[in-house]
């Protein structure tokens, strides 16, 4: 009973965002292979390794805070959190309200759908076609503007995306093409679906790579953010992460 | 059927979660329901309407709503009063966004069952006790409060059914009450039907066991009535539950 | 997709708006479209289920307070599921539970179970047709004797007794009972807004999304939950004046 009345103590009050923490992270915890939550709750993934190889980096405590993308910017701006790191893309639209790190990785868009589809990714040949995207991200503005005659269906998580995928619901997805194909295309709940068409990196949409979200205000923290990844990209942490989940250069050129 | 025998602990534990938030916010739901009934009985004009606009909200906007509005605004407000006080910003976690909403629109159900409970007591009977030599406040509390609890109480119940079922709606923002973690654990493993069907099961339990107390709690405090006047109370609908009776 | 409303349109904001400006009030109006693709799923989606609910209730009322005992235990069993566990879990039990099965998903009704739409549909038709039973039982159990004596006396069937006799007078009783259960439909809709339905909530969370906002588009999904919900009652209002004119004539 103790125990539950300590677990019960602990959901009430999971409250202060003035955390023992220098600098606190917000991140999604729901875009594998870059952030997920293991069964037992732990936070894992390419973003999680980089945003603790980065506070190591600059010499500072950090807390990461789990946070729905939805409410992500929000959050930051609410003082839940001092940065994000969570894959987001840098765009015009966001720096209205935020500002932007330099890019930590930039990988191209695709589409995926069941393998034996058939389908082309032309705006005639999706044309009609359901197409399931994360809300608010740089994929859901890249297909209204792209492929206007898609039915597209919106999402709190990508995981949501890829379970309406697999049921059947939708006839294909369109997302970063490194957390589909590690987060989906390779996992047993994968099989049977592919890559198709062309990859996008569109700057109108698709903005100039992702990087670390702070608040306007928050200069000084930005410079450090941007020093600490030169510096983790010279001294070889940046690779070591990378190679953990990665075969190929996701930083881009 | 091994899988649910695997992760019933986890249910359990969710179950605890949905039990103990149905807790807190029927705390704060009879907090918020007294005071409202106070302003309609005794309040002045300015009382007045401020219960109902509070009544208003509560009967036009849909409870999921006004918990996104609460878990994702509320912080913004709350923040800004916080700073102006010189204070650090604070977070307004699932669980207590779930109490404040829940407690918030269901004090505005039992404020009705309250007034209802409350007129139905005979004027006659606090004016004797008075002229007895009792005072005011052990009038209220030997007197008017047993009667009170009496009147409310079938009223209460059927409120409290429906807040429980209520409580689901929190695991949207992320809680994780027996809803959240069924949803999780049918996700893992892939088995959706198995673990909602389980968390429908649950809820029948939570209904059927509190319905049952219910039921002891209302012939105890209808102990020293007259049977006539019993049997014509079963037969009356319940002081302000009747418009809750439909609702999920 | 839905029936009436169509697909839900782009989230380009109407230019005629676009220059004022990126908070509050301005987000509403530049997503004036949106919304109101939402309003009409949201009413759209209460009125279908209302319908259909009505139309499992009538007879399933019927065959509770007058059927054979194997029918009232059948009846009362889904009245007492529904009405005992939250809409959302239904709602998730249909749309995640159901495409689980490979057998669903082969059969000639996964074309309609695929959409969001007919799952939500499907769930609060078999939420409110629950509700809706217990509602008129409870007005049919109350038929004054005195009316199936008098129709007895007039020589009238059984049949004609049922619809002619038993069931307006019933649907009478249960008027002022039946505007909660049309709140609480309207209400209990926004689950549509959880499996990816783009209701009024839905929208708003669209465009909290869109422009990384918290509580703009919740504000006005509230505002027009509100207006929804008084338009009905005042709506409701006049239908009853007119069916319940001969029990307000004192007042």
């Amino acid at each position: 009973m103790k125990k539950f009345a300590i677990a019960v103590a602990a959901t009430v009050f999971t409250a202060s965002a003035a955390t023992a923490a220098d600098v606190d992270i917000c991140v999604e915890g729901a875009y594998p292979p870059f952030s997920e939550t293991t069964e037992s709750g732990d936070l894992v993934g390419f973003d999680i390794d980089i945003a603790n190889a980065l506070c190591e980096q600059m010499g500072k405590s950090c807390e990461l805070v789990k946070t729905d993308w939805d409410g992500i910017i929000p959050a930051l701006l609410e003082d839940k959190c001092d940065a994000i790191i969570a894959s987001m893309s840098i765009t015009e639209e966001r720096k209205k309200q935020i500002d932007f790190t330099n890019k930590y990785y930039n990988t191209p868009a695709k589409f995926i759908a069941a393998a034996d589809a058939g389908l082309t990714d032309t705006p005639e040949g999706m044309a009609g076609k359901v197409v399931g995207v994360q809300r608010g991200t740089t994929h859901h503005d890249f297909m209204e503007g792209v492929f206007p005659d898609v039915e597209l269906k919106l999402y709190g998580t990508q995981d949501e995306v890829y379970l309406d995928l697999q049921a059947g619901r939708i006839d294909a997805a369109m997302a970063d093409s490194v957390a589909m194909n590690d987060g989906f295309l390779k996992t047993e709940n994968g099989e049977g679906f592919a890559f198709f068409g062309g990859d996008y990196d569109v700057p109108e949409y698709h903005g100039e790579g992702v990087g670390i979200g702070v608040r306007k205000e928050d200069t000084a923290l930005k410079e450090e953010f941007n020093a600490a990844i030169d510096a983790i990209r010279a001294s070889g942490k940046y690779e070591e992460i990378q190679n953990e989940y990665f075969d190929f250069n996701v930083y881009g050129s | 059927m091994e899988t649910l025998i695997a992760f019933s602990p986890l249910l359990l534990q969710g179950a605890l979660v949905t039990i103990t938030l149905a807790l807190c916010s029927v705390a704060l739901a009879i907090a918020l329901g007294g005071l409202g009934a106070w302003a309609k009985i005794a309040g002045g004009w300015f009382t007045r309407s401020l219960a109902t606009v509070y009544t208003t909200i509560v009967r036009g906007v849909p409870d999921l709503v006004l918990m996104l509005l609460i878990y994702f605004g509320g912080q913004r407000l709350l923040n800004q009063l916080v700073r102006s006080f010189g204070g650090e910003g604070v977070d307004v976690s699932p669980f207590l966004a779930g109490t404040v909403t829940i407690g918030f629109i269901f004090g505005a159900y039992l404020a009705e069952t309250f007034r209802g409970a409350y007129l139905a007591i005979p004027r006659g009977q606090v004016e004797a006790a008075r002229s007895l030599g009792l005072g005011k406040f052990s009038a209220l509390w030997t007197v008017t409060l047993p009667q009170l609890i009496r009147h409310a109480l079938p009223g209460f119940g059927n409120v409290w059914l429906v807040l429980v079922k209520s409580t689901a709606i929190v695991s949207v923002i992320g809680l994780e009450d027996v809803v959240g973690l069924a949803d999780k654990a049918a996700k893992s493993t892939r088995e959706p039907f198995l673990f909602f069907l389980a968390v429908i099961v649950v809820f029948l339990a939570i209904t059927a066991v509190s319905g049952a107390l219910f039921k002891w709690l209302e012939k105890r405090y209808s102990q020293q009535v007259a049977v006539e006047e019993d049997a014509k109370e079963d037969g009356a609908k319940p002081a302000g539950g009747g418009a809750l009776a439909a609702a999920r | 997709m839905s029936l009436i409303c169509g697909r839900p349109p782009r989230t380009t904001p109407d230019p005629f708006f676009d220059g004022w400006g990126d908070s509050g009030a301005a987000l509403a109006l530049k997503h004036w479209n949106l919304f109101a693709h939402g309003a009409c799923t949201t009413l759209e989606l209460t009125a279908f289920a209302l319908i259909l609910g009505l139309c499992i209730a009538v007879p399933a009322a019927m065959a509770l307070a007058r059927g054979t005992p194997g029918a009232k235990w059948l009846i009362s069993g889904y009245v007492y599921v529904f009405r005992g566990s939250p809409l959302l879990v239904q709602a998730y039990l249909i749309y995640y539970g159901l495409s689980q099965f490979e057998a669903v998903r082969d059969s000639i009704f996964w074309p309609f179970l695929r959409d969001a739409y007919w799952c939500a549909l499907l769930a609060f038709t078999l939420n409110t047709g629950a509700y809706t039973t217990e509602i008129l039982r409870g007005a049919i159990v109350n038929t004054p004797k005195g009316e199936i004596e008098g129709a007895k006396a007039l020589g009238l069937s059984r049949f004609k007794t049922t619809w002619l006799i038993e069931l307006p007078s019933a649907f009478r009783r249960a008027l002022p009972q039946y505007s909660n259960e049309i709140i609480f439909m309207l209400h209990g809709s926004v689950i549509a807004s959880v499996i990816t339905i783009q209701d009024i909530l839905g929208v708003g969370r669209t465009v909290n999304a869109k422009y990384y906002v918290a509580y703009e588009g919740f504000i006005t999904a509230a505002l027009l939950y509100m207006v929804l919900t008084f338009m009905i009652v005042i709506a409701y209002r006049q239908v009853e004046r007119k069916y319940l004119a001969h029990l307000i004539v004192g007042r």
